[in-house]
């Protein structure tokens, strides 16, 4: 049972972690735009060096 | 369109260029139309190949589009042309208006939400092996305590940083001398922590940590539903308010053109307004002849000749050419900020109504606490334990927790609203949606809400209009438009010329031709009226183009829905008689009045809710916003006025009137299910406040009770959105 001791105030420090990580996001405005950032993954990604255009990409 | 707003064309709008402190300068911009990540890509691509564009980023959910610049020598004028070329309309958008937007109260709210999940969570994992011991498994004192303590370390501080917003809210309201919700909730909380806190030190039966932490998370989420609803009504009202008059155009002393934020305007400033736009304050003519549309102002739908000298009110559109002012008052003390204070004063009045959470907590507050209260003292008298006496009193305090109450209102109105808006209505607030539900008597203006509010062409063989259309496409004067609409995508006139107020010229196929005033395209005539157009190429007879202010093609289908579901209806218009009894005839309504001044409207609508009717006033002009302010709820559609819009509680995205009737069965159905999420909460404490008093309820059965409940509700309210 002794195993308890680290258990318990190991499962709470990543419950912290979580609470962290969350705070995190939030700071990072990561919820400002939900549907955009849903959107954005279906962007083709034009600055792969495969790409026909890729002329002034890289200058920005 | 082309013509007259290309990048040459467009004013100076350096005003909206905002220095960061990085020393970056910053635009933003209010894109409508961005649909998908095409459009993300399309737009953020186009962008940054614009010269002196170093980034783009457009947030898709509230349409703003941020961009890096070079420098202030970049001018936005290019940029939105670029945009408008790319099929996204565009506004410069105020930066103060933006800054004013930093939520810091929903922060402070999903901070609160996060640290009480994490509380509810962890203090429940220590609750769990106590709980387990309530079920004679085996679980040695000494362990207990252990449990009880951690979950007291993990589960206080989190209850005590959660509950500040409830316990602020309680304070307030009890210095004003009012019990609202908050004041069960924070009896509720600190009486549990304390009972639980004195129960881990003397080895007690029992601890809630873990019930305080849940409540309040559950609480929570009410409070940030609520707060996302207004937040986000908020944010797209001011979406399209910032859409209508956000500059004045300012000629400074070298003759240059100069796009300015609204509120800068200054007495004397010399002011230019483009065909189809408002005058942005106060002003007096310069020179010329101006013919303004004073719909929005006195619901009048023939224009008003304006001569030099004379004052142009604010709000009222420029259908001539292009105008030269004299600004006469600063924005704030113009005719739109006069009629904004009357219906600030009008929603005052309104903010007396009580709300239906704080009805049913007015109940709820004094039973739940005398129940406590006589658990503890009647438990004492009967003999039992004074330390008994009072966990049997805590445990009724929980269990009867308000958080089914604090859900039952909020989850059924978030649903709501997100209903109404994809059917293109904004609703404002939660409040309006109650208040919506109890109408029974809707007041119409006519102009604009009735009717389309501009004009249409009317009677014109198609030959003509087809002839007419590509010197009518290179005007953006409202009555060409209305010809330039039902002619259709076509070709364009050459060498078009302008006349302000008088009408367009231009060569059609090699033909020079006019369109506009009797007088100028060569027609003798007396009497010109104010909604023809006349049309003829050089030599030929020329045509007459009709127009009126047509009756929106739902009005009649709306008038019917409405009195379909009982409720009366009425006009009140600030029109002439004649264009008031045409419109109520046609659109089937038997209770008109015309010819009303603003003060009259409010007063009908004072005489009417002395008579105890819930009045639903539905109108956009300036002359109907002290109106809207007073009755029990107002709609303004999309086109409507700054101020009418402010004065309403929900507001049309969409053209279609239709979108009334689908408001109220939408409000009228959230509340019966609100009601009957109070019904569910009361049935549920009837039974969980006397097994509380007998002792019956330990930790666990107060965690399931208080989820289940909760999830209860919130399924109820999900019924909303699926309910045709």
């Amino acid at each position: 049972m002794n195993i308890i001791f680290l258990l318990a105030p190991f499962s709470v420090v990543l419950g912290l972690m979580a609470v962290g990580a969350f705070v995190w996001t939030l700071r990072a405005s990561q919820y400002e735009d939900i549907r955009g950032a849903a959107e954005r993954i279906l962007i083709d990604d034009d600055d792969h060096p495969d790409a026909p255009e890729t002329g002034e990409a890289p200058g920005r | 369109m082309a013509v007259t707003f290309d990048a040459a064309s467009r004013p100076d709008m350096s005003a909206f260029l905002r220095r960061t402190d990085d020393g970056q300068t910053r635009l933003d911009l209010l894109v409508t139309g961005a649909r998908c990540a095409g459009c993300i890509a399309k737009i953020e691509r186009e962008m940054a190949r614009l010269p002196g564009v170093i980034s783009a980023r457009l947030n898709l959910s509230t349409g703003r589009l941020a961009l890096g610049l070079e420098n202030v020598s970049v001018d936005p004028g290019r940029i939105i042309a670029a945009l408008e070329r790319l099929g996204y309309p565009a506004t410069p958008y105020d930066p103060g208006a933006a800054l004013a937007q930093r939520d810091q109260e929903g922060r402070r709210l999903i901070l609160a939400l996060a640290v009480a999940g994490f509380g509810a969570m962890n203090a429940m994992m220590f609750s769990v092996p106590i709980w387990a011991g309530l079920f004679d498994q085996e679980l040695g004192p000494a362990t207990r305590s252990m449990m009880m303590w951690m979950s007291a370390a993990v589960g206080a501080p989190c209850a005590i940083f959660a509950g500040m917003t409830f316990f602020r809210s309680a304070w307030r309201s009890l210095r004003a001398g009012r019990a609202n919700m908050d004041v069960p909730i924070s009896v509720g909380v600190i009486l549990t922590l304390a009972i639980s806190f004195s129960e881990t030190i003397l080895n007690g039966r029992d601890a809630y940590f873990d019930a305080a932490v849940s409540l309040l998370f559950l609480l929570l989420i009410g409070r940030w539903l609520d707060h996302v609803l207004r937040a986000k009504a908020r944010s797209a009202a001011g979406d399209l308010l910032a859409l209508q008059a956000p500059v004045a155009c300012v000629v400074d002393g070298a003759g240059r053109e100069r796009s300015i934020p609204l509120s800068d305007v200054q007495p004397g400033d010399v002011l230019r307004v483009r065909p189809g736009d408002r005058i942005p304050v106060d002003a007096t003519l310069e020179d010329g002849e101006a013919l303004l549309d004073n719909s929005l102002l006195t619901g009048e739908s023939a224009p008003e000749r304006v001569r030099p000298g004379q004052l142009c009110r604010a709000g009222a559109v420029n259908t001539s050419g292009l105008l030269t002012l004299r600004a006469h008052a600063r924005s704030e003390d113009s005719t739109l900020a006069a009629i904004a204070r009357l219906v600030d004063a009008g929603a005052q009045s309104r903010s007396r109504y009580v709300r239906l959470a704080d009805r049913a907590a007015a109940l709820y507050v004094p039973v739940v606490h005398a129940a406590a209260l006589a658990t503890f003292a009647g438990g004492w008298a009967l003999g039992l334990d004074p330390r008994e006496a009072l966990i049997r009193a805590v445990a009724v305090l929980i269990v009867t927790c308000p958080c089914a109450l604090g859900l039952a209102v909020p989850a059924v109105q978030v649903v709501a609203s997100a209903r109404l808006f994809r059917r293109g209505v904004l609703v404002k607030s939660g409040a309006a949606l109650e208040r919506l539900a109890e109408i029974d008597h809707v007041v119409f203006d006519k102009t604009g809400v009735l009717t389309e509010g501009r004009p249409v062409l009317v009677g014109a063989s198609p030959t003509i209009i087809a002839m007419a259309g590509p010197l009518a496409r290179a005007s953006s004067h409202p009555m060409a438009r209305a010809v330039a609409r039902a002619a259709g995508e076509g070709p364009l006139a050459t060498d078009v010329v302008e006349h302000a107020g008088l009408g367009i010229e231009g060569l059609i196929n090699g033909r020079r031709a006019r369109l506009g005033r009797a007088g100028f395209v060569g027609v003798p005539t007396l009497r010109s009226g104010e909604t023809e157009l006349w049309f003829g190429f050089e030599g030929d007879p020329q045509v007459r183009l009709q127009f009126s202010d047509v009756l929106r093609p739902d009005a009649a289908e709306t008038v019917a829905a409405l009195k379909a579901r009982g409720i009366t209806i009425e006009i009140l218009s600030g029109d002439q008689v004649g264009a008031v009894k045409a419109v109520a005839g046609t659109a089937g309504v038997a209770a008109w009045r015309a010819g009303l001044m603003p003060e009259e409207k409010s007063e009908a609508i004072d005489r009417l809710a002395a008579e105890g009717r819930k009045v639903l006033m539905i109108g956009d002009g300036l002359n109907d916003a002290a109106a809207l302010a007073r009755a029990h709820a107002a709609i303004a559609p999309g086109t409507a006025l700054a101020a009418s819009q402010n004065a309403a509680d929900l507001v049309l995205t969409g053209d279609a009137l239709m979108a009334v009737v689908e408001a109220i069965d939408v409000a009228r159905s959230a509340r019966r299910r609100a009601l009957e999420n109070f019904g569910f909460a009361a049935l549920y404490n009837l039974v969980a406040a006397p097994a509380a008093m007998l002792g019956l309820v330990n930790p666990f059965v107060a965690a399931l009770a208080m989820s289940g409940s909760s999830l209860v509700v919130t399924l109820n309210a999900l019924r909303v959105r699926s309910r045709r």
